[in-house]
C-alpha cells in the first residue's frame, strides 16, 4: 500500500486545513476536499466540465500539465489566474506530499 | 390545471425512472424541468461521457442512458412541462399540492417527488461589477428571440458551442457581431469553429481573442464594454452584451418551500421512504441528503422505487401494498401496450 500524503487547503475564509490523502485510491483533489467536507461543489463530478473545484496552486510541486479539456474549462472559468487548476484533474500521488492550494472564489 | 398522481420535479435519470416504478403501481406521473429536454445533468453537462457504474451496463453514454429511460417509461405516458421551473407550492384543504411554474402553469397532485438533482440550471454570470443592474437593459444570458437583436450591435462572450452558434446565427440578424473569448482555441463542434473562422476571414464578424470583457458601462442601459486584450483595454460600443458561459445548477426556489435543507440538499427519512419534513413531498436522487448519502444514479433509482411504494400508500391508504415482479406480471402500459415474458411451451413426450 502506498503512503498517505498531506496536503494543505486554504478555504475561502482564509483558514488552512491539513488533509491526509491516500495515494492508492485514484482520488483527485476535488474528491479529497469533498471527503473532508470542504466547500467544493464538484458539480460535474470531475469531468473538467464545470469550474466549481477551481483552486490556485501555491507550492511548486510537479503537476501534470493541463489537458485540453481543463485548459478549455479554465478559459471560461471566472476568477482564473495563471496558477489556476481544476482540483478534479489533480490526482493524488506521492510526489504531491505537502501540496498547498487555495480554493478559488465561488462563482 | 394539469392533474396527475405523482408530480415529479426534475426530469433527470431518477425522475424518469420514478415514472416507471409509479406506472407499475398504476400511478400516473407528470414531470417539470427547467431544461428544454429530459435528462438533467446527463443531457446538459455530459451527454457524450460514458458512465461505468450503472448495474448491467459495463459502459453507457449518459445521453444513451436517458434515451433508454425515455423508451422504458414511454408506455406509462408521462406528461412533461419542459423549459419551466417549479417556483411555488401550495397545499389545498383536500391534501393536494399545487405547484406553479415561473410561466404560471399550474400542476396538481397528491404527491410531489422532488428529483431536482443539484437544482435548476441557470446561466453562469461573469463576475463583472454592476453587471446585474444592466440585466434586461442590454445584458442577456439567454437568447429567447433572435429578432430582438435585429440591426443592433451585439457582443457575445464565451468559447463553447452556444457562443459559436449564436455568433453564426446573429451575424445575419444584428448590424454587427463581436465575439470575445479568453483564448484563441474554441471548444465547440468543428463545423461551427470553421464557420466562425470563415465569417472572421470575410470580415463579417469581429473576433477578439485572447481577450476578456472587464467592465460594463452605460447610463440607464448598456452602452459600452471594456475589453482587455493582452493588457490593452479598449472601449467597445454596443447595444447588447450576451455572456454565454454555460449553465450551472442552483437549488433555486425549492429552497423556500419550507423543506429542511442541509448543505444545499433536502433532508429525507432514508430509513423509510425518502419523505421530507412535509408529508406528501418526497426528495429523491442527488437533491436529497441523509446519513451515508451517495450521489449516484443507481442510488437515485433505488430511492425512486421506494418513494413510489410510499406514494401509493399515501394515495390509497386502504389498499394493500402492491409489489410485483415485472418478469412475472409483465408491464401493462397506459397506452394499451402489454409486455409479457413468453410462456414456455409445454409439450409431452410420448
Amino acid at each position: 500500500m502506498s503512503a498517505d500524503i498531506r496536503i494543505y487547503v486554504t478555504d475561502r475564509e482564509g483558514k488552512t486545513h491539513e488533509l491526509i490523502a491516500p495515494t492508492d485510491m485514484q482520488m483527485n483533489l476535488m474528491e479529497v476536499c469533498k471527503a473532508n467536507e470542504l466547500p467544493v461543489e464538484g458539480t460535474c463530478g470531475g469531468m473538467a466540465l464545470c469550474a466549481s473545484c477551481q483552486c490556485y496552486i501555491e507550492s511548486s510541486h510537479p503537476l501534470y500539465e493541463r489537458s485540453d479539456d481543463e485548459e478549455a474549462m479554465l478559459a471560461e472559468a471566472f476568477h482564473a489566474k495563471d496558477t489556476s487548476r481544476l482540483g478534479c484533474q489533480i490526482l493524488m500521488t506521492t510526489e504531491l506530499d505537502g501540496l498547498e492550494i487555495v480554493l478559488a472564489p465561488e462563482e | 390545471m394539469i392533474k396527475t398522481d405523482i408530480l415529479i420535479i426534475g426530469a433527470g435519470p431518477t425522475g424518469l425512472f420514478a415514472v416507471f416504478e409509479a406506472g407499475l403501481l398504476k400511478l400516473k406521473c407528470h414531470l417539470i424541468d427547467s431544461l428544454p429536454m429530459p435528462g438533467g445533468q446527463c443531457a446538459e453537462i455530459y451527454p457524450k461521457k460514458p458512465i461505468y457504474d450503472i448495474p448491467s451496463h459495463p459502459e453507457i453514454m449518459a445521453g444513451d442512458l436517458i434515451k433508454n429511460l425515455e423508451d422504458q417509461i414511454a408506455p406509462f405516458q408521462p406528461g412533461y412541462t419542459l423549459g419551466e421551473s417549479a417556483v411555488t407550492i401550495e397545499k389545498t384543504d383536500d391534501e393536494q399540492f399545487i405547484v406553479t411554474t415561473d410561466q404560471g402553469k399550474k400542476h396538481q397532485a397528491p404527491v410531489v417527488a422532488i428529483a431536482g438533482g443539484l437544482g435548476n440550471f441557470e446561466p453562469r454570470k461573469p463576475p463583472l461589477e454592476n453587471l446585474e443592474s444592466y440585466e434586461n437593459k442590454g445584458v442577456n444570458y439567454i437568447i429567447k428571440d433572435p429578432e430582438y437583436y435585429r440591426n443592433k450591435k451585439v457582443v457575445i462572450a464565451g468559447g463553447g458551442d452556444s457562443a459559436l452558434d449564436w455568433t453564426i446565427f446573429l451575424e445575419n440578424v444584428a448590424s454587427s457581431v463581436t465575439l470575445v473569448h479568453r483564448r484563441n482555441e474554441f471548444r465547440g463542434a468543428l463545423d461551427s469553429v470553421d464557420k466562425v473562422q470563415g465569417l472572421k476571414n470575410e470580415g463579417r464578424i469581429n473576433l477578439i481573442t485572447p481577450a476578456e470583457v472587464t467592465a460594463v458601462e452605460g447610463r440607464d442601459k448598456l452602452e459600452a464594454l471594456r475589453v482587455n486584450q493582452e493588457g490593452i483595454s479598449t472601449k467597445l460600443e454596443c447595444d447588447y452584451f450576451i455572456p454565454l458561459f454555460g449553465l450551472t445548477p442552483k437549488l433555486g426556489p425549492i429552497a423556500n418551500w419550507g423543506l429542511e435543507i442541509e448543505k444545499n440538499a433536502i433532508k429525507v427519512d432514508n430509513s423509510l421512504d425518502y419523505q421530507t419534513n412535509i408529508p406528501g413531498i418526497y426528495a429523491i436522487g442527488d437533491v436529497n441528503t441523509y446519513p451515508g448519502k451517495l450521489k449516484l444514479i443507481l442510488c437515485g433509482f433505488h430511492e425512486a422505487t421506494l418513494m413510489c411504494q410510499s406514494a401509493f400508500k399515501r394515495i390509497f391508504p386502504d389498499r394493500r401494498n402492491v409489489f410485483k415482479y415485472t418478469t412475472v406480471s409483465g408491464v401493462s402500459g397506459f397506452d394499451g401496450t402489454q409486455k409479457q415474458a413468453a410462456k414456455s411451451t409445454i409439450k409431452s413426450i410420448e
